[in-house]
């Protein structure tokens, strides 16, 4: 297989009918060598995907039913699919597959049994495309359960290149060249930063970055297993990294009380719509997708992006995010669908429509539809110290969705950003030791 | 009824359970079956599997999240069903006294047609905090503002380290200054549209020269080549701001600065003076409340609630007003009683059992109030806006035996009205 001509097809029409013959992988011989060996039976996959996300993922499943004839499903589930998923499970009809985003939930489910571990044709599929690393954040006690289909670089700003025009400033490298910029950002008369502290994820995502950052990945991984209590002096100088900047007078758009006010969405158009109140935004890569739909900044023109900024200025420390297609029949048509989705060539479908980052190694980077995205999926492939969201391998209560107490713990702070660190710091170890106590 | 038991023959009887028989099979299967498993469930637990006696409960009445939707369960139980109540009793009484009362009614009554999910879809949108996408901020914002302009120089703050320092929500110079040369008070934080149209170059050759106390408020910032606390080309001077000069504590002179930036007091010669910038010049505009903020989420959802709420209780005190004779009205008001007393002492004495049907109702469902304050309340406000059903809800996917425990007290909590309202009934058949 040649990269140029994947992408050459990828490019033209990402659903070529010959795709498979490009294949190196078991599972597709066994698909073109038996002729549809899966006609008339049914897979179905949830994920949180929706609208386009869903649309780009249904070309992925069509494609497979192509060349298998299996019929594919996909049920979206929104932000609730962990609700889908665990009373589907309860109620004895799993998915055949569901994308998951916590190593955490993968873990709990790989722990009842009710997750099926990836073998055969599709482990090797796995093993051939995604690097140690990703493997093992799809592994439970050695045992492979995941393929990380979807990948997210959460270690980037976001800013408005006008304001920093406006501003005479270049993108921080270190953390203390933030503040300056902030400041002077200021200064020129905007808001620094906006922060969408009505959900709670971007300020776990906040709190990972500046502790990858200033504790280093060791710490991190310790924390991030609960062998190091959140009252570790790290921790609180990480909350207090962060209460510093956050109660910084007009860092932040609307103050802490507008930030709490903050979706999502708004976040965006904050910054990059029509009246644009703020120059940055901390968000991951998705963020694109977004900006597109505003339409108001193109992304790498007047909507760029600087990798977190590091304590002296060196290395690149990033934290990721994904989604991992985990199996919870055996059955051999869920075992392919598990073998395809880790391929080049299903990623490709969805790489060459954007706001997508794979972090399959096989996948020629070139397929990606503009230089920005490209930038930002290389990054996650060659980055010297990667980590997953560490909020997301924790318990669900802790970390990991609506309501968990480190989102509440968080949003609090931010909610008085004066507070003494150390005593966030206790409360996020009260909680945790509650949650984990319970898993 | 008891009497006739003992005339009942075997045949009669069986033939009463067997059509008694679907019901309590459905009754059984629907309501008892669930009740008894909550109830097992909330004695184990996570994971439903190993028994844990009470811990649960002791669990739910210590946990400070609990704590606290207890409290808000409580702010509901209180104020809403008699609000509510009392809003529907003035709607239905008022609406009988307009001409196409019915419209009136129909109007009242539409929120009730809406889901509770969609009204905190449309309600989220209301509350939105920014004046420019919220209506009721822009109304609050907009009343404020007719009343209390916001001034021209919010935000602004003195260049670090140069002459002013921050006093009382002003600014005023550090050192005492003469008139001896210009005083430069240079100001940063300013956004360039915020600036008046008319401000001009920063001025510096008109008090370079000349007698008397001189000075310049300028916006001291250029994105290249701007020095810090020194007049440069492109600096805009700003226009009306506000001066005080003081001496020994007391004001002896306030003036307006100019297009330009500048202002001269000539009649001030000498050393020892301090120039202030008054707060007034820096008031940040107001904007507006935090309607879902923690402070004020509750009562942000009850509103909502209430306006959902307000026709139901409206429609059934109607029917309720259409029961009470015409004659005893008539009656009061030519005894000479004045409206509110003939609402007070005829009207709501006679309408007691519609108004407590009404009051119960409304209490057992407020008990359960849960898919508003979920759409809602954003994200951040859970915590402080969250009620029983709320964290029974989160709890039940990962601990199943806590959700099941608030589950019951929340069963508990609600017996009182049912079985009142049972009791009514019985007494009413009677």
């Amino acid at each position: 297989m040649t990269a140029l001509r994947l992408a050459t097809i990828a490019r033209t029409a990402a659903g070529a009918a010959t795709g498979c013959v490009l294949l190196l992988t078991a599972a597709c011989t066994t698909a073109t060598g038996t002729a549809k060996p899966f006609a008339g039976q049914t897979v179905e996959v949830a994920g949180s995907w929706t609208a386009s996300e869903q649309a780009n993922f249904e070309r992925v499943l069509r494609e497979f039913g192509k060349q298998t004839g299996a019929r594919v499903r996909y049920t979206p589930g929104g932000s609730d699919l962990d609700v889908l998923l665990s009373s589907r499970i309860g109620g004895g009809k799993p998915p055949d597959i569901a994308m998951i985003p916590q190593p955490g939930v993968l873990a709990r489910y790989a722990a009842t049994g009710a997750a099926k571990p990836i073998t055969g044709q599709a482990a090797q599929a796995v093993r051939a495309h995604f690097s140690p690393q990703w493997q093992r954040l799809g592994s439970v006690d050695g045992r492979l359960y995941g393929v990380y289909f979807k990948a997210a670089n959460k270690s980037i700003i976001w800013y408005r290149t006008e304001a920093f025009t406006a501003a005479g400033v270049q993108p921080p490298r270190t953390l203390d060249e933030l503040t300056v910029v902030s400041q002077t950002l200021v200064d020129s008369g905007t808001a620094a930063m906006t922060v969408p502290g009505a959900d709670g994820w971007p300020l776990t995502d906040w709190f990972e970055n500046v502790y990858l950052q200033l504790a280093g990945a060791d710490r991190y991984d310790m924390l991030a297993a609960h062998q190091l209590p959140w009252t570790d002096p790290t921790v609180v100088e990480t909350l207090r990294a962060m209460g510093r900047y956050w109660a910084s007078p007009r860092f932040l758009q609307g103050s802490w009380n507008g930030a709490l006010q903050t979706t999502f969405t708004r976040s965006v158009a904050d910054v990059f719509g029509p009246k644009p109140g703020s120059a940055m935004l901390y968000e991951a890569d998705f963020v694109t997708t977004e900006i597109d739909k505003l339409g108001l900044y193109r992304v790498g023109g007047g909507a760029r992006y600087f990798a977190w900024p590091s304590v002296d200025g060196t290395g690149e420390a990033v934290v990721a995010g994904g989604d991992a297609a985990v199996a919870f029949t055996d059955r051999p048509a869920t075992m392919a669908l598990i073998a395809y989705l880790a391929t080049p060539e299903a990623a490709a479908i969805m790489a060459t429509r954007g706001g997508f980052l794979s972090v399959n190694q096989d996948l020629d980077t070139a397929v990606y539809p503009d230089a920005t995205t490209r930038a930002l999926a290389e990054t996650l492939l060659h980055a010297p110290t990667l980590r997953y969201d560490l909020s997301d391998m924790t318990p669900r209560t802790f970390g990991g969705g609506n309501g968990a107490s480190m989102w509440r713990i968080l949003q609090s702070y931010l909610a008085a950003p004066q507070t003494d660190p150390a005593v966030v710091a206790a409360r996020l170890e009260d909680a945790a030791t509650k949650a984990y106590g319970v898993l | 009824m008891a009497q006739t038991g003992r005339t009942w023959t075997a045949a009669r009887s069986s033939a009463a359970a067997w059509f008694l028989a679907p019901a309590v099979l459905l009754v059984a299967v629907l309501v008892l079956v669930p009740i008894g498993q909550t109830l097992w469930l909330s004695l184990h637990d996570a994971a439903g599997r190993d028994a844990v006696g009470a811990a649960n409960y002791a669990d739910i009445f210590t946990a400070p999240e609990i704590r606290r939707a207890l409290l808000n369960n409580a702010i509901w139980i209180v104020v809403v069903p008699n609000l509510v109540t009392a809003v529907g009793l003035l709607a239905a009484v008022l609406a009988q006294r307009v001409r196409r009362s019915t419209a009136v009614r129909v109007v009242l009554f539409m929120p009730m047609a809406i889901s509770l999910v969609s009204a905190g879809v449309t309600f989220r949108l209301v509350y939105d905090e920014s004046p420019d996408r919220g209506v009721l901020n822009a109304v609050v914002v907009g009343v404020h503002d007719t009343f209390k302009p916001p001034s021209q120089y919010h935000g602004a703050r003195a260049r670090d380290g140069q002459a002013l320092t921050p006093r009382d929500g002003g600014l005023q110079t550090t050192q005492p200054v003469t008139d001896r040369e210009p005083v430069l008070l240079p100001l940063v934080g300013l956004a360039p549209r915020q600036l008046p149209k008319s401000a001009t170059q920063a001025g510096t050759s008109g008090i370079v020269q000349g007698t008397g106390l001189r000075g310049v408020v300028w916006s001291d910032f250029l994105a290249v080549g701007g020095r810090p606390g020194a007049v440069d080309t492109g600096e805009l001077g700003l226009p009306g701001v506000d001066v005080e000069v003081l001496r020994s504590g007391t004001v002896v002179a306030r003036t307006r600065t100019a297009a330009d930036g500048t202002f001269h007091l000539p009649q001030l010669t000498g050393q020892d003076y301090v120039v202030r910038l008054a707060a007034g010049n820096f008031t940040e505009p107001f904007a507006g409340l935090t309607w879902l903020g923690p402070s004020l989420v509750t009562p942000a959802l009850i509103g909502t609630y209430i306006w959902i709420w307000a026709g139901f209780a409206m429609a059934l005190v109607t029917a309720g007003l259409a029961a009470i004779p015409k004659e005893t009205l008539e009656a009061a008001r030519i005894d000479g009683a004045g409206e509110w007393q003939v609402l007070r002492a005829v009207t709501v004495p006679l309408m007691r059992p519609v108004l407590m049907v009404v009051l119960l109702t409304l209490t057992v469902n407020v008990l359960k109030v849960f898919d508003l304050v979920l759409v809602l309340a954003p994200e951040s406000a859970q915590g402080p806006a969250s009620v029983v059903a709320l964290e029974m809800w989160r709890s039940s996917f990962d601990n199943i035996g806590r959700s099941s425990a608030l589950g019951i007290l929340l069963l508990v909590l609600a017996l009182p009205g049912v079985l009142y309202n049972v009791h009514r009934l019985r007494r009413s058949e009677r």
